[in-house]
């Protein structure tokens, strides 16, 4: 007797029909052919042309067609089982609005998975964003891949005067270059400076590109209005020309006003005329610094009382950026520079160079380096930083996901028996897995629409907090081809990793099984609740590895806050004051910045001022060579030069010896003031005071040290201490066109501020002046171990709370599963506090072997991060302990909520419900 | 004048003619499906015939219109089958229709009867 059900099933599969309503049509169907067939059959009727001319009746379209019209479809449709001649895709729109209803009717659950999961891809989205933006992008200008740098690559590269950590060339070595390279069919040099727009007053500054005629051409820019700096504005002596703008200084200073050309625009006090504009999407050479506006090399003089830095061999100012020759790869055009480098170093050795420096520089080389994704300050700083967080986000959303499959295995159980009846009805277990992970998909695509919509907002927040008044960050954030590609991999990524392991359990149903048992159905399954319970355990670890990591970044910021640097930073405001726009005659220029000292000094409230060189951790340095008279020959050591007071401006403890006074002159014995590490490197931690010391560029340099101070910080906070000499501003003999004082005052700071700007106007109102908070000086220059004390603390603790919800639901559950049995247990006399207990010690089973393996995880990852800490190791026992005790009681403290639950359990209700 | 098939009038003519046939036929008891189609075609003398693939949608659309109400009926020793009787409504309906129909047959025959005669 032929099975009718299957052809029936199969004729009216497109319906899509509720799936009681089907089986009723199935079955009276099958049995209307039945009889059918058995009356052909009786009639004599052979049955292969029974069963063919009743197969035709029925598929003979009507069915489907009428059908159609008269019975409704399931709400929502239940898509039916796979068979042959369904595509692989086919029911995915349905499986999907499926999702969307079931999520509808459980807001709790969708809330907190969607919103979980936006946190995890949002962060991973912002870090990535970031990364993309420093590391990944590429210059847009014509063929970026085309484009490479120079460099001299040496150890020892180089001695001289550094204007910018681009600056890989001084102008000898570069007029060199350009006559001799073979490799770049174009090559142009850029450096870039600062210049003050205003006039008098506080200082007002533009970031300033000077570029030598060919590097618009070499980058292919055009301009948007105007021209660009061509090779005719650039020729030697060509003073103050012209400038070009960038879009984004046009559009902020000018309001995009297209009758700029030809107005002027003053620079440091030179007026020079606006040419032209560049297009919107260049931002210049230098990722995360926007240029403001172009001139050409030419005007650098103008610009600077020492002459022109291109005649200068220890001038270290150029870039230089070319576009390759078809045909020749980087390692050609290396290998080409690398030819011509001795020739170019033996031509353009600083005349003032002894011996020993002469072979060191003529010893270096040049080589080519890839330039497509430009040059970066702000990657070099924080690309390391960023691929740091970038794991760290991972893991958060990796927890995430734990999270939601233990949710998603919870959810299985409820509908254990919605699935029995589908695979019942005929779906194919593939088929359900299928639609169990459409619904993970929706979850992720809504999570990863609000993680992108978030990370949009996280992104440019983070970029605000990087940025500061001395250095502005402007970075590229708009969501390109790469960051879509992320956020839709990471989609599809998190629904497999939170979907895929719940669909095929929830698959695996035996239909029978679980439509006879209660509402409890089959998740009450060991392996199952032992997935969970796994799940768990990888969540406390993960969490405790973010935790501890957290606390690790945490300390080494808080350490370098409170690090003792050698000085007091409060109440310290360091003032620029730049008279280069007086013209002063150069006899004139010393007594004048005395004058602009003592007239600082009588500001009210200021208790005390004095000149400094070099601000201590403002990332500048003057280092030199040595030698100690019988002692160790050509050393490296750090200079300052300060005038008398400053150790007492500073409040750096005077341990031997003298400060620098008045008595110290131009005409008596040169003297110095050195630090602790100075004298436990030259003079074996003898007192040093009586010495001497030759600086090894000058044979007239003798320095006899006539006080010691103890050791303070040069460059930045995390280095040690390093060999530090000072040198008398006393002694110095101008020129001097600026002044940069350090200014001790309790008085709150608008008031000092304005208190200073007076008594400068008084002195003489052409001045340029410029402050900074000592104190913001020094917190901008912790920003990278801020913003991983910040980000890492964030993660850390969204860690901890995913693990906390992941842990009260496996406990609650665990309860609510064992509810019968806790009743019998009271029943038979248990305490409530047993039962607590009982409960607590579940919770702290699964903790404990989180702890355990999340201890061995922090310990390698805390090895890892080593070179980012500061002040404790690694391995720190006590930043550990404190992690694992944190955890620890947080996570009792989500498991007390499901264990009081379970002790206030009526044993009475208990049992009548089973 | 446009040419219509014999299958296309055939068809119109049952579609007209069907509700008519199954009303009646369950008018003074309940049928299952197939005895209602087998008595369609034994009355008829094989002039009407619905396959199962036009019957059943005409069935369930006159249960959804609630002029025929379905229901499960379990016999001993059989399979259990879904038998159709009229509604109330299902009754006024057929009234109408009957006397409808009539008429219309009486027509007809008016007419042919006196061109033939």
């Amino acid at each position: 007797m032929p099975d009718w059900s299957r052809e029936i099933r199969a004729a009216i599969a497109s319906l899509n029909l509720d799936p009681a309503r089907e089986a009723e049509v199935v079955e009276e169907l099958s049995q209307h052919l039945r009889d059918r067939y058995d009356e052909m059959l009786a009639s004599g009727v052979a049955t292969e042309l029974a069963w063919q001319s009743l197969l035709r009746e029925l598929n003979d379209g009507t069915l489907v067609s009428g059908l159609k019209a008269t019975v409704d479809a399931a709400r929502p449709p239940l898509p039916v089982g796979k068979d042959g001649s369904e595509r692989i895709l086919a029911g995915v729109w349905s499986d999907l609005r499926y999702g969307a209803r079931l999520l509808l009717k459980n807001p709790g659950f969708a809330t907190v998975a969607i919103l979980s999961l936006a946190l995890g891809i949002g962060a991973n989205t912002t870090i990535f964003q970031l990364l993309d933006a420093v590391r990944l992008r590429t210059l847009p200008v014509k063929a970026p891949q085309q484009l490479a740098k120079v460099h001299v690559n040496s150890p020892h590269c180089c001695r001289g005067d550094f204007y910018s950590s681009n600056a890989d060339l001084t102008g000898p070595l570069w007029n060199q270059l350009r006559k001799q390279q073979q490799g770049f069919s174009e090559i142009a040099a850029w450096s870039p400076f600062r210049y003050n727009l205003g006039q008098g007053g506080e200082a007002y500054y533009a970031n300033a590109l000077l570029v030598s005629g060919d590097f618009f051409n070499v980058l292919g820019v055009q301009p948007l209005l105007g021209r660009l700096i061509s090779p005719v504005d650039d020729y030697r002596g060509c003073g103050a020309q012209g400038v070009a703008l960038s879009y984004a200084f046009w559009q902020r200073e000018y309001g995009g006003r297209a009758d700029v050309i030809g107005s002027k625009l003053t620079l440091d006090g030179h007026p020079f005329q606006i040419i032209g504009v560049a297009p919107a999407s260049f931002y210049g050479i230098e990722v995360g610094r926007n240029f403001d506006i172009a001139l050409a090399q030419c005007s650098q003089p103008v610009f600077s009382a020492k002459g022109s830095l291109m005649d200068g061999p220890s001038e270290w100012w150029i870039a230089a950026i070319g576009r390759l020759k078809p045909g020749w790869t980087l390692e050609r055009a290396s290998a080409q520079l690398n030819a011509i480098s001795p020739g170019i170093f033996a031509a353009t050795v600083p005349p003032d160079f002894d011996a020993l420096a002469r072979k060191d520089y003529l010893s270096f080389r040049l080589e080519a380096l890839p330039a497509a994704t430009g040059v970066s300050k702000l990657r070099m700083d924080y690309e390391d930083p960023l691929w740091l967080l970038f794991a760290l986000s991972g893991l958060v959303l990796l927890i995430a996901c734990a999270n939601l499959a233990n949710l998603m295995l919870a959810r299985a159980g409820v509908r254990q028996r919605e699935m029995a009846l589908r695979l019942t009805l005929g779906a194919s277990r593939s088929r359900l897995i299928r639609q169990l992970l459409a619904e993970s998909l929706l979850l992720a695509m809504l999570g990863t629409i609000a993680g992108g919509v978030l990370a949009q907002i996280l992104s440019r927040v983070l970029v605000a907090f990087l940025s500061t008044p001395q250095n502005q960050i402007f970075v590229e954030l708009a969501p390109d081809w790469r960051v879509l590609g992320f956020a839709a991999g990471l989609a599809i990524l998190t629904s497999i990793l939170f979907g895929l392991t719940p669909a095929i359990q929830a698959s695996h149903t035996d239909p029978g099984v679980a439509m006879k048992a209660g509402g409890r159905g089959a998740t009450a399954g060991r392996d199952r609740f032992l997935l969970r319970r796994a799940l768990v355990v990888s969540q406390v670890a993960l969490s405790l590895m973010l935790l501890a990591g957290a606390f690790l970044f945490v300390r080494t910021f808080r350490n370098l806050l409170t690090l003792n640097a050698g000085f007091q930073q409060d109440h310290i405001l360091i003032a620029n004051f730049d008279f280069s726009p007086l013209k002063l005659p150069l006899e004139s220029q010393m007594a004048y910045k005395h004058q602009l000292i003592e007239g600082m000094r009588a500001v009210p409230g200021v208790s005390s001022v004095a000149e400094v060189l070099i601000v201590p951790l403002s990332h500048s340095g003057w280092d030199d060579n040595i030698d100690i008279p019988d002692g160790p020959q050509r050393q490296d050591a750090m200079f300052n030069r300060v005038g008398p007071g400053y150790f007492q401006t500073m409040e750096t403890p005077l341990l031997a010896g003298r400060d620098f006074n008045q008595t110290d002159t131009p005409k008596s014995p040169r003297v110095a003031i050195v630090n602790e590490a100075f004298a436990h490197k030259f003079f074996g931690g003898a007192n040093p005071v009586g010495r001497v010391f030759h600086d090894a560029g000058g044979a007239d340099k003798t320095y006899q040290i006539v006080g010691l101070v103890k050791d303070t910080t040069y460059y930045e906070l995390r280095e040690a201490p390093l060999p530090i000499a000072f040198v008398s501003f006393t002694q110095a003999n101008g020129p001097e066109q600026q002044s940069t004082l350090v200014i001790r005052s309790d008085e709150p700071l608008p008031a000092l501020i304005s208190s200073i700007k007076r008594a400068a106007n008084d002195v003489n109102p052409a001045m340029v002046l410029n402050f900074t908070v000592f104190k913001t000086q020094i917190r901008d220059g912790l920003l990278r171990e801020q913003l991983m004390a910040t980000l890492s603390g964030f993660f850390g603790a969204l860690a901890t709370i995913l693990a906390m919800v992941g842990l009260y639901g496996v406990i609650s559950y665990m309860v609510d599963r064992r509810r019968n049995e806790i009743g019998v247990r009271m029943a038979l006399g248990a305490k409530r506090s047993d039962i607590l207990l009982m409960v607590l010690r579940e919770a702290a089973i699964l903790l404990g072997i989180g702890l355990a393996a999340g201890t061995g995880l922090a310990l390698a990852a805390g090895t890892a991060a080593s070179s980012m800490l500061y002040g404790l190791k690694a391995r720190d026992p006590l930043t550990l302990a404190a992690a694992i005790g944190g955890m620890a009681v947080v996570a009792l403290a989500a498991s007390l909520l499901p264990a009081q639950r379970a002790a206030t359990v009526d044993p009475m209700t208990a049992l009548r419900e089973e | 004048m446009k040419h219509i098939g014999a299958r296309a009038i055939d068809r119109e003519l049952k579609k007209g003619s069907a509700e008519l046939l199954i009303l009646s036929l369950i008018e003074h008891r309940a049928r299952h499906g197939y005895e209602i189609s087998k008595l369609i075609d034994e009355r008829s003398g094989g002039v009407l015939k619905f396959n199962v693939a036009s019957f059943y949608p005409l069935l369930y659309r006159l249960e959804g219109r609630g002029l025929i109400a379905g229901r499960w009926v379990e016999k001993a020793g059989q399979r259990r089958r879904r038998y159709y009787t009229l509604t109330v409504q299902g009754r006024e309906m057929l009234k109408a229709q009957q006397s409808t129909w009539l008429d219309f047959v009486n027509a007809i025959h008016r007419i042919t009867e006196a061109e033939n005669a």
